[in-house]
């Protein structure tokens, strides 16, 4: 039998979640027995080669980008996680969301104490750049998610606990330690 | 008033004085009963419903209801246990959680349930609602972004017999509860040190304070809330 296909991918978050992933330091070898990694920043493969059964987002959805990636994720993927607390509420990027986006760009661009260089008052506006949403979402309020990871960064354990009993169909287990939202 | 009474708690036989409240009841019993508003030596509000118990198959608050000899009462109930999550997962989503940024995060009471129940991730949408923080006095940040009106603070934090914390009005969607700033900053240290302690998020917070104990070496970082009593 063929190992079961994983993509991951990462939203509006800070990558934590992924530096989790890897934090199961030398399971990582046993992991790759178990399954195959398709598109994903840790083998660096940019787009999906095939169907894939497991799929790991990180981060919310900030902007169109974010949005077209979790569909296409959850189009070509069988199983979802969500990874985290800015996948799970949006995080710490959701701190905007009761700012209005205007708001927030002329603070980023024009008005911020920080913005000395941008003598021409230039606002990003080009085809390249992803539309900014009017807030930060959590994926499941984008996509049908079936699995939920919380953390911040999700525990290693918890990543590898939940992995393991997907894969191998074993009871997960899910000590008081390895949930925590912080 | 000093008569031992008996009551049932899930079956369990239990003794308490006659006028105990019964949450009080079941933790002389080792019996934990979730509660976020109910606090040792404060006059009960029954705000959270978080402690709802069946007596006779009728919904009742653990906190406000005296035990009565001969009770015979229902709490770790799949029914009970189901709503208790809902109720904990509605006030993740009606205020503004970021428990990653938070000060009180680890010692937190509401996040501490959370675990307790294994929420994952809220049942309900977010509503990310508009608070706003209030930093003015001396010793006190007031964050109502994380606030789920359970009134301690305002049945618990007095200055010279005036309440520091009221709610605003009397009902509607603005109702929130405001911190009177100029009685705010005639507090102690202790006495804001005390009032961050009564808040069970965290949405009073003493200034200077932040992050003070280290991840793993805090309040509920390696027990889940109520096994202090459990394991008495």
């Amino acid at each position: 039998m063929s190992k079961p296909v994983v993509a991951t991918t990462s939203l509006a978050g800070c990558f934590g979640c992924h530096m989790s992933l890897l934090d199961i330091d030398e399971r990582i070898l046993e992991l790759i027995e178990l399954v195959e990694f398709n598109k994903s920043p840790i083998d660096d493969i940019k787009t999906f080669t095939k169907q894939c059964d497991i799929g790991l987002i990180e981060g919310g959805c900030c902007n169109r980008e974010n949005i077209h990636i979790s569909k296409n994720v959850r189009k070509t993927c069988k199983i979802l996680f969500s990874l985290g607390e800015c996948d799970l509420m949006g995080g710490l990027p959701a701190l905007r969301n009761g700012i209005p986006v205007e708001e927030c760009i002329r603070e980023a661009y024009l008005d911020g104490p920080t913005v000395g260089l941008n003598k021409e008052q230039i606002l990003p506006n080009d085809d390249e750049l992803p539309m900014i949403l009017d807030k930060v979402y959590p994926c499941h309020e984008i996509v049908k998610i079936d699995y939920y990871l919380p953390g911040c960064p999700p525990r290693a354990d918890l990543i590898w606990n939940a992995l393991v009993a997907l894969v191998t169909g074993d009871e997960l287990k899910l000590p008081y330690e390895v949930v925590k939202f912080d | 008033m000093n008569d031992k009474i008996k009551i049932h708690i899930d079956g369990k036989e239990c003794w308490t004085t006659d006028g105990t409240s019964i949450i009080d009841a079941a933790k002389e019993n080792g019996i934990f009963i979730p509660s976020l508003c109910h606090v040792d030596g404060i006059k009960p509000a029954g705000s959270c419903r978080i402690c709802n118990i069946q007596v006779n198959g009728r919904n009742m608050t653990a906190c406000s209801t005296p035990a009565v000899d001969g009770m015979h009462i229902e709490s770790n109930i799949p029914e009970l246990e189901e709503m208790r999550k809902a109720i904990i997962e509605i006030m993740f989503v009606a205020g503004n959680h970021f428990c990653p940024a938070c000060e009180k995060s680890g010692n937190c009471e509401l996040q501490a349930l959370g675990y307790r129940y294994q929420m994952m991730v809220p049942r309900f949408p977010y509503e990310f609602p508009e608070k706003g923080v209030n930093a003015d006095s001396k010793y006190i940040y007031h964050d109502r972004n994380r606030c789920i009106m359970c009134k301690r603070c305002v049945r618990g934090v007095i200055k010279d017999g005036k309440h520091v914390f009221a709610f605003n009005s009397r009902g509607g969607e603005n109702l929130h509860i405001e911190l009177d700033t100029e009685l705010a900053s005639q507090l102690t240290e202790a006495e804001a040190l005390a009032a961050m302690d009564i808040c069970p998020v965290g949405a009073i917070l003493k200034k200077e304070r932040g992050y003070y104990e280290p991840i793993g070496e805090r309040k509920y970082d390696k027990e889940p809330i109520g096994s202090e009593i459990e394991n008495k």
